[in-house]
């Protein structure tokens, strides 16, 4: 763990309760998910309780408290994706890494989440994959695509 | 300039690499030509958009760009002047350029006709990340207006425009502001509520995306009024592209001294903060939302004393919807009675949806309000794919309309009474292939994962709804489980704690008024009309279509398709996982023979 990292991010805060919430999203953005570590080091830095931290982080969708797989596959579950058939979708990507949503791969290579709308509804169904968004997603397409996915 | 649609839809399109080739044909042929990023204009289904406007001619759009085709327009355009008609569907020029082109006017196309776009007029037009865009659109006047005729003055032009809460409610916006502003105290602050956490809607980060200074330009009128000196913008911490342009605009503004100790030196002095959320249905609420700016878990509490009387620190508190504030500039510049021509008696002004669905054309429209439901999907949607079965608006907290509502007006009052809502602008289209018990089990599963479960009614509730909606989706339960749904969601409504608890029965409740038939074939007979439910529907192979080509066989991941080419092929229904992939390729593959099918079959009661 690189020992700058937490200086750095928490040089950017004046040290308030009030910050915890995007603190928590920076450092997540930084190692990809809240480890004890940085629960530690946050409850220092704000001088809370670590308990105060995991209750505010765990009520938080968009918190984990578990490492992510390296390549993210994201598969849209708004309400639009959902009419258009995105839970076809999320089953084909789970029978294929053999896990479900919210899960990483045991080998930490995929990470596969669902997301609540990714802003291209009008492109239903989305996936996501890294920082590509693919619309009008068949089940069919989906599965090609994964097949190349050691490529992604 | 060529003008390149790149807001968060657009970019999915494919627009950051039609842009990229834009460039790279602009920089080979050594053409003199600015590439600008602009917000979303409304018509998703056509994008990527390129505009392209030549000095002296009219600008015409190019739709669904690939970075091929943009290359080949741009260098027609540039290198044969020729301006590539074919590809082209219309023009934003002047009146008469229409015959001339043989193309006919942007604003003519059938999906913006009926539309009146106030909010979003510089979306889609304007550079969202340059402040003189803005303010070479007028931007900015309506702020200097406000210090002209002073704080009160402003309210009381809120007023006589009628405005409403854009956010769902409809609490008349001066009210509000009357409230927090002869409330006594110092500090006051100014919220603008991005949340935005109905999955599927979009039309708040769209316009933040588009045009983020009518927003904060909205946000200081607001707060001037109330006599806030601090404004914040809470936003979903997932708008990446939105809350960097809301940096760079608050940067720019501060440049221009529009923030600081003394705004254009008329000795108010403001503030604006962008905190980001992190991802929480109920954040919406506000005194939730104010929890969380706070840093504590975002649980609403009971109200009284209200935000406008004790909010974020204990002190009087506004918080407004994005297009509540993103309307102001255009009443403060142009005033109360040119805004008053828009809408209806009570319902003045116009409303931002996002018509997503099953809808021909879907993308992000704005209405006046008093236009009809039918207007907007089949005028301005272009209707559904299938034939029509019910709109759904509000997200998880309003309620579906069925067909014999297409004429009812789009109102506040006319959409509660009929059971739903207008809520803060989704608004998805459901035709027959859509399951309404699938639907409500989708909604319901979704705010009982968001209750935040300080109240009973609503952490219970609806983990008991739920679980009856289960149950009907697997055939599973019996016609009395209708009548306690029912009852049970009454119940959840009325002792409930804040708004989500209060609303989340919606969805069932209205679809068991409109399309109480479909869950008594759930329930009775197992019997999914749009073979929706997953534990309701058999995949089988036609033996008429067959051809054999044995496509389906291999994409099976399961191995439960056999037989030789050429022949019929069987599906064993025990290893059938029903992951629709025999039926894609089957559909689709132009060797195939359409023979895949799957449907419901109605169970025979015993
Ligand atoms: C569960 C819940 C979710 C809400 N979500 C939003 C939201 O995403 N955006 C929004 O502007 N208002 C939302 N609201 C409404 C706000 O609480 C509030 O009424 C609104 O922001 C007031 O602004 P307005 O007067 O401009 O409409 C939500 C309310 C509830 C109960
Ligand atoms: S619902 Fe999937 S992108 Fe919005």
């Amino acid at each position: 763990m690189n020992e700058e990292l937490y200086p750095s991010i928490f040089s950017q805060f004046k040290g308030e309760e009030g910050e915890l919430i995007t603190i928590l999203l920076r450092v997540q953005e930084a190692i990809g998910y809240i480890s004890q570590e940085a629960v530690k080091r946050i409850s220092q830095f704000l001088k809370i309780s670590e308990n105060q931290i995991y209750g505010v982080a765990s009520f938080f969708s968009r918190f984990r408290f578990d490492e992510p797989g390296k390549i993210s596959i994201k598969v849209c579950m708004g309400t639009a994706c959902h009419v258009h058939g995105g839970s076809l979708l999320a089953d084909a990507v789970g029978w294929d890494l053999g896990i479900t949503y919210g899960q990483a791969t045991p080998d930490k290579r995929f990470d596969f989440q669902r997301a609540n709308c990714l802003g291209s509804c009008t492109l239903a169904p989305v996936v996501q994959i890294n920082d590509k968004i693919q619309g009008r997603v068949l089940v069919t397409e989906l599965k090609e695509t994964m097949k190349h996915r050691e490529e992604f | 300039m060529i003008y390149i649609g790149a807001a968060t839809c657009g970019i999915a399109a494919g627009a950051l690499d039609v842009s990229e080739s834009v460039r790279a044909t602009l920089a080979r042929h050594n053409i003199e030509a600015r590439v600008v990023h602009v917000g979303c204009i409304g018509p998703c289904y056509l994008e990527p958009l390129m505009d392209i406007a030549l000095p002296g001619a009219p600008r015409i759009s190019y739709a669904n760009m690939t970075p091929e085709l943009a290359a080949r327009i741009v260098e027609n355009q540039f290198l044969r002047d020729d301006p590539s008609l074919d590809f082209a569907v219309a023009h934003l020029g002047k009146n008469g350029d229409a015959e001339a082109l043989g193309l006919p006017p942007f604003f003519e196309l059938p999906m913006l006709k009926s539309q009146v776009r106030l909010v979003l007029r510089n979306c889609g037009f304007i550079d969202p990340e340059s402040i003189d865009h803005y303010i070479a659109n007028d931007g900015y006047k309506g702020i200097l207006h406000a210090f002209n005729i002073g704080a009160q003055a402003v309210i009381d032009e809120v007023r006589e425009a009628g405005i409403r809460g854009r956010g769902g409610a409809g609490f008349p916006t001066f009210k509000k502001w009357q409230f927090c502003r002869n409330a006594p105290g110092e500090d006051k602050y100014i919220i603008c509520n991005c949340s935005e956490g109905d999955p599927g809607a979009f039309m708040n980060r769209s316009l933040i995306e588009s045009d983020p200074h009518c927003v904060l330009e909205g946000l200081l009128i607001a707060g001037y009024a109330i006599g806030a000196s601090h404004g914040y913008v809470y936003i979903n911490s997932d708008y990446k592209l939105a809350i960097a342009r809301l940096n760079v605009g608050i940067a720019q503004m501060k440049e221009y001294g529009l923030l600081g100790d003394d705004v254009l030196g008329s000795g108010f002095p403001f503030d604006i903060i962008v905190k980001e959320g992190a991802g929480a249905f109920v954040c919406g609420e506000e005194t939730a939302l104010i929890a969380s700016i706070e840093g504590r878990r975002g649980m609403p509490r009971s109200r009284p004393p209200f935000p406008a009387i004790s909010g974020l620190k204990q002190k009087p508190t506004i918080i407004n919807n994005v297009e509540t504030l993103g309307t102001l500039p255009n009443i403060l510049r142009n005033g109360a009675t040119w805004y008053r021509q828009f809408g209806v008696q009570g319902n003045y002004g116009t409303k931002t949806f996002s018509l997503t669905g099953k809808v021909r054309r879907p993308g992000l429209i704005e209405v006046p309000l008093g236009i009809k439901l039918r207007e907007i999907i089949e005028g301005i949607g272009g209707g559904s794919w299938r034939p029509f079965k019910a709109v759904q608006t509000g997200g998880p907290s309003g309620g579906c309309l069925s067909a014999e509502y297409l004429d009812l007006p789009v109102e506040y009052e006319a959409m509660a009474n009929a059971g739903s809502i207008m809520g803060s602008g989704g608004m998805i289209v459901l035709d027959e292939d859509t399951c309404v018990v699938d639907l409500a089990l989708y909604f319901l599963h979704f705010t009982q994962a968001e209750s935040c479960g300080k109240c009973a009614p609503c952490r219970v509730g609806t983990w008991h709804m739920v679980t009856l909606l289960e149950n009907m989706s697997k055939g599973e339960s019996r016609p009395e489980d209708i009548t306690r749904l029912q009852v049970l969601g009454e119940t959840v409504k009325r002792a409930s704690l804040c708004g989500l608890g209060q609303t989340a029965p919606n969805p069932a409740l209205t679809t068991l008024r409109h399309f109480r038939n479909e869950y008594l074939e759930h329930a009775k007979e197992g019997y999914c009309a749009a073979a929706v439910c997953k534990d309701l529907v058999t995949y089988s192979i036609d033996a008429q279509r067959c051809n054999g080509c044995q496509l389906c066989k291999n994409v099976c991941p399961t191995n439960a398709i056999s037989g030789v080419r050429a022949e019929v092929h069987t599906i064993d229904l025990n290893r059938c996982i029903k992951c629709r992939a025999c039926y894609e390729v089957c559909r689709y593959h132009p060797l195939a023979g359409n023979a895949v099918v799957y449907a419901s079959t109605r169970r025979t009661v015993a």
